[in-house]
């Protein structure tokens, strides 16, 4: 080899390998970086350490099992995943869950944006020293989570709701249990903000940090909290409303560098905006009415009919066994999801299963970007630049 | 709505005020809220009663299991960890009754579809959900495990969302 001045610079950079296993990278995300000092001269994400290959795994199962599968997409916030992928089937289908299980699903959507934004900033704020707002967010998180458990049965893999409306009635104090949440969320989100908005420490560690272009943000795909970051006004739920958002008043909060703590502090305003939501959702939910399509070739009938009825059993037996059977043809759903747009395009071909699922998710096209961020940062911003991206290995990866 | 960037007066440069104005925020938690973490093994967290943990089948009053054997379960299941095997009782008013009838805890992602499919109320995941073990045998629930997890619901009670409290099975 030909010794230049080129080489013998590169022979100076220390190559370190980050993860797959480390605690600060949320799921298995390795990265080697090449460090000049503790500089990052070039780094290269390798992704597919959690691929269970939930794609292909789709067309083994049923529609309605499907939702076992991006129950673990995005684990922080299950539910929108799952609703994301039952309008999907919903769509392909036409058919309309009735109200008021689309007002109880942009409250699930809203509560599970909440989580999301709840861990990412709490590990985000931890990630770069304030341990104490990690513990005062993840705390609001644990309410939330006891209320999805009341009404699901499980924490967080819900698997609820199903395609074409809900599998069963809410708890009977569900309201009073989010309204109770609210009361307490909102001081904590303002406790928060003040503790970090002019704290030294957190805007040395995250102005200007990871900052990305509008227009290279747009060009690499972002979507969600991190575009609009940057400033631009993008929201699926005001632009393409789905389930009852056309119906709610709402702000999209915007920033204006891009950095860390625009991110940090649009996804704060976001979860506070979820919060005014959901408050509304409260007020225009109706109390009583059907949770379901009345359609027994989509939801099982209930179970006194199936003892009773001999139809109902045997579309008890059909449903069962065939599952959903949605028309042939394709069909792409996005919803705003805790990341950006989640979207579910799936191929049908008629029969019970899907003959092609493709997800996409928003946190692919985010860690694209990521070499281009962080290089000529300091090895502790690789940390405070992940989380602020909150790549979540699960959805990453599928 | 587009986030500030605030400007730091020198006070706030200064830090150490900063601190002390954060350590007053944590101060105030400390005494002001309870409490909210469980201390785990002496007090564990209570779950709601249809809380998706161990499952059980359930038994008609004479003991036996309600099940029939219809494989809705199995078929329903996304995990595949159901397996039975099908025989007949013998017996005029029981048709087919399950001979083996076998959950592999360790595959089962406690979805709660074999709830929903069972068409006679025969099987149901209970709120019991320590379970560990250091062996692996010992997540192999068989009949006879599966019949004694009743123990976990109070007599005569269905714990789960999808199920009805009434019964219309034959005896
Ligand atoms: S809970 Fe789900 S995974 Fe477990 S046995 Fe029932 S259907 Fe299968
Ligand atoms: S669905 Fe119910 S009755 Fe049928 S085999 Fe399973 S447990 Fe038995």
């Amino acid at each position: 080899m030909q010794i230049t001045d080129d080489t013998l610079e590169d022979s100076q950079l220390m190559t370190i390998n980050f993860g797959p296993t480390h605690p600060a990278t949320h799921g298995t995300l390795h990265l080697i970086a090449r460090l000049d000092g503790e500089r990052i001269r070039d780094a290269e994400p390798i992704i597919g350490y959690l691929h269970r290959g939930k794609e292909k795994m789709g067309e083994h199962l049923k529609y309605n099992q499907y939702l076992t599968m991006t129950d673990r997409m995005n684990y922080l916030s299950p539910a929108l995943n799952n609703v994301g992928w039952c309008l999907a089937v919903e769509k392909l289908m036409g058919i309309t869950p009735p109200p008021r299980a689309r007002w109880v699903e942009t409250i699930a959507c809203e509560m599970a944006r909440i989580m999301d934004h709840m861990v990412c900033n709490g590990i985000n704020a931890f990630d770069v020293g304030a341990g104490t707002v990690f513990f005062y967010m993840f705390q609001q998180r644990e309410v939330l989570t006891d209320i999805f458990e009341k009404m699901t049965g499980a924490r967080l893999t819900i698997t609820w709701p199903r395609v074409g409306g809900l599998p069963y009635d809410l708890p009977a104090d569900f309201k009073d249990d989010v309204r109770k949440f609210l009361k307490g969320f909102y001081p904590i989100v303002d406790e928060c903000e003040k503790l970090l908005k002019n704290n030294r420490i957190f805007l040395d560690r995250t102005v200007g940090v990871g900052a990305i272009s509008k227009e290279r943000a747009i060009s690499y795909g972002y979507t969600g909290p991190c575009l609009r970051a940057c400033g631009v006004s993008y929201d699926l739920r005001k632009r393409e409303p789905y389930l009852c958002y056309d119906q709610v008043d709402f702000d999209v909060p915007t920033g204006e560098h891009g950095d860390c703590y625009d991110r940090f502090f649009v996804r704060m305003e976001e979860a506070r905006q979820s919060a005014r939501i959901i408050e509304q959702c409260l007020e225009k939910m109706p109390d009583e009415g059907p949770v379901a399509v009345d359609d027994y070739r989509v939801i099982l009938p209930p179970k006194e009919k199936v003892y009773k009825e001999m139809e109902a059993m045997i579309f008890h037996f059909k449903l069962v066994i065939d599952g959903v059977k949605p028309p042939p043809g394709e069909v792409y759903q996005g919803l705003e999801a805790g990341n950006g747009e989640l979207g579910f395009y799936i191929v049908s071909d008629g029969s019970g299963k899907p003959y092609r699922v493709k997800v996409r998710s928003p946190c692919y096209y985010i860690y694209s970007s990521y070499t281009e961020i962080i290089r000529g940062l300091m090895i502790s911003d690789v940390v405070a630049v992940l989380g602020s991206l909150n790549i979540i290995a699960g959805e990453l990866d599928r | 709505m587009i986030t500030q960037r605030p400007r730091l007066s020198l006070w706030q440069n200064l830090y150490l005020p900063e601190i002390l104005r954060g350590m007053w925020i944590t101060i105030r938690h400390m005494i002001r809220f309870k409490q909210v973490t469980c201390e785990y093994p002496e007090k564990p967290h209570a779950v709601p009663a249809n809380f998706r943990g161990l499952h059980r089948l359930i038994q008609r009053p004479g003991g036996k299991e309600r099940c029939v054997a219809c494989e809705l379960c199995l078929t329903a299941c996304p995990a595949n960890c159901i397996s039975m095997v099908a025989a007949d009782p013998g017996d005029p008013s029981v048709e087919k009754y399950p001979l083996r009838y076998e959950i592999d805890t360790l595959r089962c992602i406690y979805c709660g579809f074999c709830e929903e499919a069972c068409p006679c109320d025969a099987i149901e995941l209970t709120p019991h959900y320590e379970f560990a073990s250091h062996r692996r045998e010992d997540f192999m629930y068989t009949k006879d495990r599966l019949l004694d997890n009743n123990r976990f619901v109070p007599e005569g009670e269905r714990v789960s969302k999808v199920q009805t409290n009434e019964t219309y099975l034959r005896v």
